[in-house]
């Protein structure tokens, strides 16, 4: 073969290229990687092996987000012990309807705790409490009535989700009067002049599903309504029981938010094998399971009931109630608060079946219970302790 | 010296700008003035044009102007249009098919009716496109394989956009428009259906997939190995095998004792990337419509492997006596 004025060669030295004309296409070529892996975290990451060796059962951990959830669930100390003796609330004060049978000591321990998990501090008692503090002119001592029955029909009823680990008011509240993590039915959004009617599939990233495009309100449907969630088919082969690819969509978003809530991937409850057979499930599946009838029963009947005695600045847009979701407790953790027990510190929350038998712990000595009516508390100092562990 | 390099070169040759073949009657003219343009030598041929345009040519592209405007202005209209959050949520927003409720009927505008009309003018874009790529291989007395290589691709998106929706009785099983939608509709669809990896012919889709950038690099590889003895000259190597196909023969069969031809590589190839789509558009239709959960379909056909259980059995919940709803 003749080789005339171009010069076959090598694939080797091509780096004159590079020194005359690369520089700017290098440059170009970084910034577009930096784009695109702008949106990730940073390696290394911890994977956890939990399901049968090659079948993608890994929980994946990130180190430093998980130390930046470390400091936001510490647990304030718990308060000294009341003694179970002397009158019984209910005999002292007026207008008690929760908590009755506690002594005066013990009842007012319950005030002093939820003051320090939910009142703001420059307001504390009088943040439920009028002058008269038998009074239920201020709504929010109405709501905090409720929240305590359901805190102990929780304890007690839901055993199935919380466990002996229980939930308290700072379960969700952490020292807000409002939980943080809360939702309320959204305005129809995508308003089209004409082109596309109002569609929840339009217009997103919304956090509430991971800042994915799926439909951004599976709560209203799920964890207020009952639909079902269950969309896979349940035979090979059709039984005309079809479940629509839109209806999936939802479910999906709805698994998004577990994720987000939890701070877990898909196969901490599910097998990545199929997400639908219950044999194959992890344990984990039937905690969320009762999770999910439980929040529908909060939202139910205990947040939807209280729409009225709400003043309106407290509800969405819609005039609905703040209501929760997985993510109201959870707050990114796989078990809130790292999976520690702060009912076991206040048996008085944990429903009928703590409350016959109340496990005091050996209360120490001086722990004398106010006789005053007025509870104007020395507001027990709230240190938050580091977790030790989790 | 300009200096040839087979991977990255530098170096175009040019010569006076070819105007192609002479017509036959009762077509369009080629338009426009050949020019060169450097960069695109850099990666093809640096000659532009002319063009052909042609009536099946210029009726594609208006229709997939009228596709595209639909999809866009719904888009923009679903951001209030507002053009700044049109362009920040650009690959979230969406052109959704209608309401599973809606059926096969012809919905309001609003309520589904742009995605049909959409659907309608994008499709017979990509057909008329086809058409003409069909029609300028016959001018040219081509052969057609191009044009059915992509009629295997339409099938596949005529399998997810129209036919498979019609067999299940609704326009709302179809994929809406939409960048982030239409991979979340991917990821959703094989959720619903028990995991599509257990859909056989999603597998045979997945092994032409990958088999074919397989065989693209092994192809690229081998031509661009024996460009020294002239291999990248494969139509005169087809016909009259020189050095450089013998080399690259010799090579395959000592290194995998098997080799392909000059010419059968490119039926490889093209097998490779038609089966794709084909078999892939296969698994789609049979979705849904004769198999409702793969995995479980995988398990009765004994495809799915039996794991040892991890943890102890777990129950439904839902199935216990005194259930909460």
């Amino acid at each position: 073969m003749k080789m005339d004025s171009v010069t076959y060669r090598n694939l080797t030295s091509s780096t004159s290229g590079l020194r005359r004309g690369g520089a700017p296409a290098l440059a170009v070529a970084a910034i577009a990687a930096l784009i695109l892996v702008a949106g990730c975290e940073r390696p290394p990451m911890e994977q956890k092996q939990n399901g049968f060796r090659g079948t993608g059962m890994d929980t994946n951990i990130n180190p430093r987000l998980d130390a930046a959830k470390t400091a936001n669930n510490e647990i304030p100390v718990a308060l000294p012990a009341a003694s179970p003796d002397g009158p019984t609330a209910a005999s002292v004060y007026q207008n008690v309807q929760v908590l009755k049978d506690l002594s005066v000591g013990q009842f007012t321990r319950v005030m002093l705790a939820m003051n320090q998990w939910v009142a703001p501090p420059e307001q504390s008692c009088n943040y439920c409490h009028g002058a008269n503090m038998a009074s239920d002119e201020r709504y929010t001592k109405v709501v905090a009535r409720r929240m305590l029955q359901m805190t102990r029909y929780l304890n007690s009823e839901w055993k199935d989700h919380v466990g002996k680990t229980g939930v308290t008011c700072y379960t969700c509240h952490r020292g807000h009067v409002v939980p943080q993590n809360v939702w309320f039915e959204s305005p129809t959004q995508g308003a089209g002049k004409g082109l596309s009617a109002g569609d929840p599939n339009l217009y997103s990233p919304h956090a509430s599903v991971g800042d994915s495009s799926l439909p951004y309100d599976p709560d209203t449907e799920y964890l207020l309504g009952d639909r079902q969630i269950r969309v896979i088919g349940k035979n090979a082969l059709p039984d005309g029981a079809n479940s629509s690819l839109q209806h999936t969509e939802v479910t999906y978003a709805l698994m998004m938010q577990f994720s987000q809530s939890l701070g877990v991937n898909c196969t901490y409850c599910h097998n990545s094998r199929s997400f639908a057979v219950w044999d194959q499930s992890t344990p984990k599946r039937t905690t969320a399971w009762y999770g999910i009838r439980m929040v529908r029963a909060i939202n139910n009947d205990y947040l939807v009931p209280l729409t009225g005695t709400f003043p309106s600045h407290r509800l969405g847009v819609l005039g609905d109630v703040a209501k929760v979701s997985c993510a109201t407790c959870h707050q990114g953790l796989f078990k809130p608060l790292y999976g520690v027990s702060m009912v076991k510190d206040y048996p008085e929350l944990q429903g009928e079946v703590a409350h016959e038998a109340p496990a005091t712990e050996a209360a120490p000595a001086a722990a004398p219970a106010p006789k005053t009516t007025a509870l104007i508390p020395t507001r027990a100092v709230a240190e938050p302790i580091k977790i030790a562990q989790r | 010296m300009a200096e040839y390099q087979n991977i990255f070169t530098r170096v175009q040759v040019r010569a006076p700008a070819y105007l192609g073949t002479p017509l036959p009657r009762g077509t369009w003219v080629r338009q426009g003035t050949p020019f060169f343009n450097h960069l695109f030598g850099r990666f093809g041929d640096a000659q532009i044009g002319p063009f052909y345009l042609g009536t099946t040519g210029l009726l594609s592209l208006l229709c997939g102007f009228v596709a595209f405007e639909i999809i866009g202005l719904n888009m923009l209209a679903s951001v209030n249009w507002n053009v700044v959050q049109f362009i920040r949520l650009l690959p979230w927003l969406a052109l959704e098919p209608p309401a599973p409720s809606n059926g096969l009927h012809f919905p309001r505008l609003q309520d589904g009716g742009w995605w049909l009309m959409a659907g309608f003018f994008l499709t017979s874009s990509i057909l008329l496109w086809w058409l003409r790529m069909y029609r300028r291989a016959r001018a040219l007395g081509m052969g057609t394989h191009v044009a059915w290589a992509f009629a295997a691709a339409i099938w596949l998106y005529l399998v997810l956009g129209i036919i498979r929706p019609v067999l299940m009785g609704s326009f709302g099983e179809a994929v809406p428009f939409g960048i982030f939608p239409h991979l979340d509709w991917v990821a959703a669809f094989s959720l619903r259906y028990g995991n599509l990896f257990y859909n056989p012919f999603h597998c045979l889709s997945i092994a032409f997939l990958y088999g074919s950038a397989l065989l693209f690099a092994m192809h690229g590889g081998t031509i661009l190995a024996v460009s020294r003895y002239g291999g990248e000259r494969e139509i005169e190597q087809i016909l009259d095998r020189g050095t450089a196909s013998e080399r690259a023969a010799l090579f395959w069969r000592w290194t995998m004792g098997f080799n392909a031809t000059m010419e059968s590589i490119h039926r490889w190839a093209w097998w490779f990337a038609v089966l794709c789509p084909l078999t892939g558009g296969i698994g789609i239709l049979l979705t849904g419509t004769v198999v409702d959960n793969w995995y479980l379909w995988a398990v009765k056909h004994h495809v799915a492997p039996i794991y040892p259980h991890v943890f102890p059995p777990v129950i439904d919940p839902a199935t216990l006596p005194g259930a909460p709803k």
